[in-house]
């Protein structure tokens, strides 16, 4: 990474807990712009909690996100910040890609109007160009045939495959991806997979949060371990998968060769 | 007992009148309560503090007091302050609000029901809150809606007898009109009852229409 430019997300200090259970500690992660970070970790490790605040679809407890250089947040007033209104979040929150585990598509709109009902009301494009942008975004995704059918009538993998157009067509600085394919059946996450290396491959700045180690060393350029709400080690995917410093991380790597072990 | 069928007769043609006053009355009133309702509802949904309670005041206090004396007042007590309709008006006015209360109601716990995850998907496209609220909340709410707001309208419906009070002509005081002529209450009442039966029988086999017509989600 060069140290001397901005790095496309800042987040420094991010601490959430919820109720008694602290989920994310003192976190700082800064990504480059066009850099693809992978998150790696246990359950309940905090991966999560650390997109969602950088998101601020949580409302981390301290801590601070600045993507380009732009708060999250937060406004800057004389002498410091204060908390931006949802108003203002709403406004800034557009430079930052999300994309669910569950994909959350919109059911009663069909895969166009789900990707195009973004670029009308919140970039304010004409109907006519926001679908003509929606339908070229989903064929990148190789969904040109359905663009009119409703996220009911497509599967699993097809419905994520919507929700990344979703996230892309409205131009983000930075996408994050929370679990993309883990509520997806098996026959069905390659596809999904397929769609984010295009993406990462094109300059898109990426953060995914994923269980596919497979994917995540071919894709990552850099990999981060979490544990216990923490970033415990991070380094190239060789680093991290092959020569890992940490104990925690090689016993999570372990446990995880031998479930694939199991399983294949 | 037997049924004086003249009398049927007679009254048949002019019950048929009141039912047409009490559709429109209906109509407008259903119309209004609708509009105001699902403003109300949506507001109330809104994150503004101050238009929360004085809208869950509203709702409360309608809620808590009887519909006739909520006619009374727009009829008899705002003509007092200036403010004057005729009792027409007067009743579908005091009627809409009455009906927006309940579907205010309707409106915020069929939009709140929905799936959380539909919020945040929304608000990480940049949405603002109203505009989550009418095009993503909203429209997946109005099928689970529909049969609440249904009963709320033949409620509706058929509150618009206690019109009759304030001398409203429709079906009621039609048939108490035939009623104080010929002193025939059992024939009239009967028929009165068979009228309004039909009329929410219309009523509710439109809504099951309609709902059947809504795409499931």
């Amino acid at each position: 990474m060069d140290a001397s430019a901005t790095p496309t997300l800042r987040a420094r200090s991010l601490s959430k807990r919820f109720g008694a259970r602290t989920v994310l500690r003192d976190v700082d992660l800064d990504v480059a712009r066009g850099e693809t970070v992978v998150v790696i970790g246990a359950s309940g490790s905090g991966k999560t909690t650390l997109l969602r605040c950088v998101s601020h679809l949580e409302i981390p407890d301290s801590g601070t996100v600045d993507v380009d250089g732009r708060p999250i947040g937060r406004i800057a007033i004389p002498g410091g910040f204060k908390d931006a209104s949802e108003r203002q979040l709403a406004v800034q929150r557009r430079g930052i890609g999300f994309v669910f585990q569950r994909f959350n598509l919109f059911p009663h709109l069909s895969a166009l109007d789900n990707v195009a009902i973004g670029l009308r009301h919140v970039l304010g494009l004409a109907k006519s160009a926001a679908r003509a942008r929606a339908a070229e975004q989903l064929r990148k995704v190789s969904l040109g045939d359905h663009l009119d059918k409703r996220p009911a009538e497509l599967s699993g993998g097809q419905q994520q495959r919507v929700a990344i157009a979703r996230a892309v067509a409205m131009q983000p600085t930075i996408i994050l991806f929370d679990e993309p394919t883990s509520a997806l059946d098996p026959e069905l996450v390659r596809e999904v997979l397929d769609a984010i290396r295009a993406l990462a491959a094109s300059g898109m700045t990426c953060v995914i949060v994923t269980h596919e180690m497979a994917f995540a060393r071919q894709v990552a350029n850099r990999v981060i371990f979490m544990d216990d709400g923490r970033i415990v080690e991070q380094g190239t995917p060789a680093e991290i998968f092959s020569r890992p410093r940490e104990a925690r991380t090689r016993r999570f790597l372990e446990h995880f060769d031998a479930e694939a072990g199991a399983t294949s | 007992m037997s049924i004086d069928w003249n009398i049927v007769e007679t009254a048949i043609p002019l019950l048929a009148r009141g039912t047409v006053v009490t559709l429109q009355i209906a109509l407008a009133a259903g119309v209004l309560a609708c509009l105001f309702g699902f403003t109300l509802g949506l507001a109330a949904l809104s994150n503004i503090k101050p238009l929360q309670w004085v809208i869950s005041a509203y709702v409360d206090f309608v809620r808590g007091t009887p519909l006739l004396i909520q006619v009374f007042l727009v009829f008899f007590a705002l003509p007092v302050v200036g403010i004057r309709f005729d009792e027409i008006w007067a009743g579908i006015i005091a009627l809409a609000f009455n009906t927006s209360a309940y579907i205010a109601e309707t409106v915020r716990g069929g939009v709140g029901s929905v799936e959380r995850g539909q919020t945040e998907a929304a608000r990480s496209i940049g949405m603002f809150r109203w505009q989550i609220l009418v095009y993503i909340l909203l429209p997946q709410a109005l099928r689970p809606m529909l049969p609440p707001l249904t009963n709320e309208l033949i409620s509706m419906t058929k509150n618009t007898s206690l019109l009759s009070v304030i001398s409203v002509y429709e079906l009621t005081r039609a048939g108490q009109a035939i009623i104080s002529v010929h002193f025939v209450p059992f024939e009239i009442y009967l028929l009165l009852a068979l009228y309004y039966y039909a009329l929410i029988k219309a009523l509710s086999y439109l809504s099951r229409y309609v709902e059947s017509r809504m795409p499931v989600l």
